[in-house]
């Protein structure tokens, strides 16, 4: 990401414009309070995790600091020329268009955002209606009842002699499915207006339900850390157990204590110096902590700030955590893509996979991944062999200069993936179904 | 002509209408609520007809099917699946498991009547 010499003067004008002392800004993003000051005053260049960290605080884009508003808007028009197959957009005369037509050029790049924005929606709600457990089984209920409710009115209404112990039971059966239907109709329009509410956040699972919780929290939990006080830790109690269903508060509980485990042994502030040390590089800060290499992982999805992704799966490929990053779609329910570098590091447990992936898509996009996979022998010799693995994904900010070199094409799920001829394909997409040519 | 249907139905409710539905009609009616040991449930009594829902607890309808047709008993008793209505996957999936019939839910008394006569050959 280009900075220019006034990154700085961008943050300070957004701290101060949010209302934020200097301390509180430095402290929340884990750097010293001097450092932050020479950083305003264009002191000092900003590394891309520090800009990251900064932005979170900030509630904006990295990208949006280090360019200034004009840089973002130039950088949409050209993800737009992108993506518009079939059209040749004049790219070479974007800043002109941006300086001689402001206005246009807001528009144009706010519906090519907007567009992102309702694919990535079309494609969770695909993803929602094609695989949520909840709603299959939800739906199933009802249609039993009213298979139910079918057969017996029509047994009372064909006129025929019924004893009258069948007919009475016939006629409890009724009333007890009426309220069942009752019931489960007025559970399905709960979901569905949860859906609606919560369609960006696509909470529907319990495991969603934690997943939003914590992304509300900034995925910062300053409570975790050893040296937090009672009443931190207290309210991250209390967010856990104000949770909707039972199961995710029970999630929420048992993360909860995993992450606090994981802090005790590596507490961000020294977590933190590290990763300025050696990078995001889950195998060398494992070393570095003598710590499990899949806590690591967790840990690293607790950076404040942080632009990069963590997905968690079981010894299955089940997926279990997730912390998303923009443009690497990770499915809701179901499997993801088999091909993902994480499932490489569950079939070769203990050896550190890394690899450039490229996610399909309308403008495919490159990331750089480190998967790890770990085995556990909770119950000794005589029990099972657990396996866990974990995928860090880090945008290719080396992308553009390796353009046209090797990288993996991956995509979320099969479902819900347009890539043509996958060798791993395993059901056919809607996508591709419902795709137009020269769209 | 054969007087025997086996069902395996979940939902205690439908169990009672089609119990009643095919008593009436003359047929000896025995059922089972989930999918635990089904087929052998199945070979110890040899019905004439099997009606199977598609979703129970403990094991899906298609693995009790798979089963029935694995074994040299059961291979050719004729089985009628209850699907969700609109769920053309599910059909084709049941039809490749060796199902005979289908027929969706709501299903009308008269249309598992007729399938059940249908299948046995009555």
């Amino acid at each position: 990401m280009p900075m220019t010499a006034l990154t700085g003067s961008r943050v300070r004008e957004r701290r101060l414009a949010l209302g934020l002392r200097q301390a509180e800004a430095a402290r929340a993003a884990g750097i010293s309070a001097s450092y932050l000051n020479l950083i305003e005053h264009n002191r000092r260049r900003i590394g891309p995790e520090v800009l990251a960290r900064l932005a979170g605080v900030l509630g904006t884009e990295a990208a949006a600091l280090a360019e200034g508003a004009e840089g973002v808007l130039a950088a949409d028009l050209r993800d737009a020329a992108g993506a518009a197959q079939g059209m040749r957009p004049e790219v070479e005369r974007i800043e002109e268009f941006v300086g001689r037509y402001p206005g246009w050029a807001e528009l144009a790049a706010a519906q090519h955002r907007r567009l992102g924005r309702l694919e990535r929606t079309v494609e969770a709600l695909s993803d929602r209606m094609t695989q949520d457990p909840h709603l299959s089984a939800a739906l199933h209920e009802l249609l039993s009842v009213v298979s139910s409710v079918r057969s017996t009115a029509a047994i009372l209404a064909e006129g025929e002699e019924i004893e009258p112990e069948w007919r009475a039971r016939f006629h409890a059966n009724l009333h007890g499915d009426a309220e069942r239907l009752a019931s489960g109709a007025e559970a399905l329009v709960a979901w569905l207006d949860a859906t609606g509410e919560a369609a960006e956040a696509g909470i529907g699972a319990p495991q969603e339900e934690v997943e939003a919780w914590v992304q509300e929290m900034g995925w910062h939990l300053p409570g975790l850390e050893p040296r937090a006080g009672a009443g931190a830790r207290a309210a991250l109690a209390d967010g856990a157990g104000a949770l909707a269903s039972g199961a995710a508060r029970q999630i929420a509980r048992d993360w909860l204590e995993q992450a606090g485990r994981d802090a005790a042994a590596m507490p961000m502030a020294e977590f933190g110096a590290a990763l300025e040390q050696v990078g995001p590089d889950p195998v060398r800060l494992a070393d570095r902590f003598g710590a499990d290499p899949i806590a690591v992982f967790r840990r690293l999805a607790l950076v404040p700030g942080a632009r990069w992704g963590v997905v968690i799966c079981d010894g299955s490929g089940t997926i279990t955590f997730r912390r998303p990053l923009e443009g690497f779609a990770l499915p809701r329910f179901g499997a993801a893509c088999p091909l993902w570098p994480l499932y490489a590091a569950l079939g070769r447990p203990m050896v550190p996979v890394q690899a450039v992936v490229e996610m399909s898509g309308r403008i495919p996009r490159r990331f750089r991944t480190h998967a790890f996979c770990a085995l556990r022998f909770p119950r000794g010799y005589g029990g099972p062999q657990v396996a866990e693995a974990a995928m860090l994904i880090l945008p290719d900010e080396a992308g553009g200069a390796r353009a046209g070199g090797a990288a993996l094409a991956v995509g979320t799920s099969c479902r819900i993936c347009p890539q043509a001829g996958c060798a791993a394909r395993r059901e056919p997409s809607i996508l591709a179904e419902i795709a137009v040519p020269g769209m | 002509m054969g007087r025997h249907v086996f069902v395996i139905e979940d939902e205690p409710n439908i169990i009672e209408a089609i119990r009643f539905i095919l008593t009436r009609d003359g047929w000896e009616v025995t059922t089972l609520a989930d999918g635990i040991g089904a087929e052998a449930a199945i070979r110890a009594v040899m019905p004439d007809v099997v009606i199977l829902d598609l979703m129970l607890p403990g094991r899906s309808g298609f693995e009790i099917l798979a089963g029935l047709r694995a074994h040299a008993g059961t291979r050719g008793v004729p089985v009628l699946m209850l699907t969700a209505k609109g769920q053309a996957r599910d059909r084709i999936e049941a039809e490749r498991a060796g199902a005979d019939r289908f027929l969706s839910k709501p299903f009308a008394n008269t249309d598992i009547l007729a399938a059940v006569r249908e299948l046995a050959g009555a």
